[in-house]
């Protein structure tokens, strides 16, 4: 194993690290102060993508059709919580997750029938080529620039969270519904308003990936999984725990997949181990997952104490 | 009353394959062992689901493991049903045992993400299953064979559904009757308070979830047969909760939720795709590409609406 490697690989996991977390901020949010589980999240990621394709052909211009993309979402998303999720906020976690199972189905036909089952969302031309970071490592332009845009959003995202008043109204409804309310906060508005931030940050999530991945019917349906499970292993309602957990699920999943069936090839023999490799390398985050909830059934962070 | 409701209604499930046979529709004979088949799958859920009140969200592992198992021993040139399908729900059964000794530790929303977790270990373990076709899946040989009976035959294999069927219900409404089932159903009402009266309440829920769990090895073991081919994307987490939407469609916590709800989805998807309604087609010409709207909005709808499922529209009873 070279550094070069080694560094690559690095980089790409904190490139999927950085996007996970933009995923699972709005998740958390929603699910810490609502208790409510969003599993149409991943579809408003999808929207998100559709939306900034749609936008960037429509404008010529990548920059200008991702930045139009996420009001455009944000506005879908608090439509959305004001019209159906508000309803379910009282409801049990079955009806919840089943709900939202429901619009994800809904969604997903919504966006077939209005796009198709995928569209053509492509790197900007100026940030097609790769760039030599250091003698031998060639790291694709845009790559750098999504992890770029992700820790930019991470900052605003932790400075908005934690110096600013409505980021301490967030925190006071994460830990403490009830406490919060009575304190006057308004939590119907500031939850209207935490949706339509996190479906904002879904849309730059599935805009950033969209070229990386592919924008299609369903793209939403996995990495979803992905995202509940950076917040339970993060701790529910803690953005500090979605980001270390969004973080070490991109790097557990990248370096499990590049670098575990190599190693099993030093001790097992060829056959079994590239077999038991992959196997083992795509099971891995979930084996974390289990084994942070087996430790501390709260996550690394619980944001309720 | 209910007993001549059902005794109408197992009639008519003896008579359908000749009825259909009469009309040469034989394919809805096939259809019909699916819905059971799922029936069965949704059914067992149910237990965990709706008596025991555990918000399992990975059962599309049992039936995943269930159908693996099965399809695995045609492969492997041992076609028995009689050791296959035992097998199927041993395994599941096993597997349940594990995931329900970890997973019973968390509660609430931790329990639905730590079950979709280990559902999801499985399905991608089965996604690497080189030998047996990868993420592609495998078609299988041919199906399970019975002494006496060919399963190859669509009519044959509808009577074995039918006969399983029958005998789980009976089996899993005996044990929701019975003292255990009792004890499930007060640990989902109040589970501190059974705890307190002195009942393992974790054993209790664990032996409930590997019940479940080997019926939906069961299940999985039939569709199978059924389909004649293994797949992983019967154990991806959409599938799980396609079971849940099964069981909530039809009523959580009612002894025939799973059938009904089985029947309801399945026919509805059957009835979108297969049978052009001409106001509708008139309306929007493409309506039946896009069944899975129409399946959202009902469901979004029973959620919000008539949470007791369509069972519920039935019973005028507060629910016990």
């Amino acid at each position: 194993m070279s550094v070069v490697l080694i560094l690559e690989q690095s980089l790409n996991g904190l490139q999927f690290g950085l996007m996970l977390f933009l995923l699972a901020a709005g998740l958390t949010l929603v699910f810490g102060i609502m208790d409510m589980i969003n599993l149409a999240h991943g579809s408003i990621y999808m929207i998100g993508a559709f939306l900034a394709a749609t936008l960037v052909a429509a404008t010529g211009s990548f920059a200008l059709g991702v930045v139009l993309a996420i009001p455009a979402t944000a506005a879908i998303g608090m439509l959305l919580e004001v019209s159906i999720l508000r309803r379910l906020y009282a409801r049990d976690h079955m009806s919840q997750v089943l709900a939202t199972f429901a619009l994800i189905l809904i969604c997903n036909e919504a966006v077939r029938i209005i796009w198709g089952s995928d569209m053509a969302l492509g790197t900007p031309a100026a940030l097609s080529g790769p760039i030599e970071l250091m003698p031998g490592l060639f790291y694709p332009a845009y790559r750098l620039l999504v992890i770029g845009v992700g820790l930019t959003v991470a900052i605003l995202l932790y400075f908005i969270v934690a110096k600013t008043r409505i980021g301490m109204r967030v925190r006071a409804g994460a830990s403490n519904r009830e406490m919060a309310a009575a304190m006057g906060v308004d939590i119907k508005l500031l939850f209207t308003l935490v949706f339509g931030f996190g479906a904002a940050l879904c849309a730059v999530a599935g805009a950033m990936l969209g070229p990386i991945f592919a924008v299609q019917v369903g793209m939403g349906d996995n990495i979803l999984i992905l995202a509940f499970v950076v917040i339970v292993i993060g701790g529910i309602g803690s953005i500090r725990g979605a980001l270390i957990g969004s973080v070490l699920v991109g790097f557990v999943d990248t370096f499990g997949r590049a670098f575990l069936p190599a190693l099993l090839r030093e001790i097992l023999p060829p056959q079994i181990a590239s077999a038991a490799g992959t196997a083992l390398a795509s099971i891995l985050i979930y084996v974390l997952m289990a084994a942070v909830l087996f430790w501390k059934p709260q996550g690394l962070f619980p944001a309720r104490g | 009353m209910q007993r001549a409701a059902t005794f109408i209604l197992l009639l008519a499930a003896l008579a359908l394959p000749l009825i259909m046979r009469a009309f040469d529709l034989d394919y809805y004979t096939s259809f019909a062992s699916r819905v059971m088949i799922f029936a069965l799958a949704a059914g067992s859920l149910n237990l965990i689901l709706g008596y025991a009140g555990m918000i399992s969200f990975g059962h599309a592992a049992f039936v995943g493991v269930g159908t693996y198992t099965a399809g695995v021993m045609i492969i492997e040139g041992v076609p028995s049903a009689l050791i296959g399908w035992p097998l199927a729900m041993l395994i599941a059964g096993l597997l349940a045992l594990a995931i329900g000794a970890m997973s019973l530790r968390t509660r609430g929303v931790y329990f639905i993400m730590i079950t979709l977790a280990f559902a999801q270990m499985i399905y991608y373990l089965t996604n690497s299953m080189k030998a047996y076709g990868g993420d592609e899946g495998l078609s299988l040989p041919g199906r399970s064979t019975l002494p006496l009976l060919d399963l190859k035959d669509d009519t044959s294999f509808y009577y074995v559904v039918l006969a399983i069927l029958c005998v789980s219900m009976l089996l899993l409404s005996r044990l929701v009757a019975s003292r255990f089932g009792r004890v499930i159903v007060a640990i989902r009402e109040n589970e501190p308070r059974m705890e307190a009266i002195g009942y393992p309440t974790r054993r209790y829920k664990l032996v409930c979830f590997v019940i479940a769990g080997a019926f939906g090895g069961l299940a999985g073991a039939l569709l199978a047969n059924h389909g004649n081919y293994i797949n992983p994307s019967i154990l991806h987490w959409t599938q799980s909760g396609n079971l849940m939407i099964m069981v909530v469609l039809g009523g959580v916590g009612y002894r025939y939720g799973g059938l009904i709800g089985a029947l309801t989805l399945l026919g509805l998807e059957e009835f979108i795709a297969n049978h052009k309604v001409e106001w509708m087609a008139d309306l929007w010409p493409k309506y039946q590409q896009h069944s899975l709207l129409g399946v959202g909005i009902i469901l979004l709808v029973i959620v919000l609406y008539a949470p007791r499922g369509i069972a519920g529209w039935f019973d005028r009873s507060p629910r016990g």
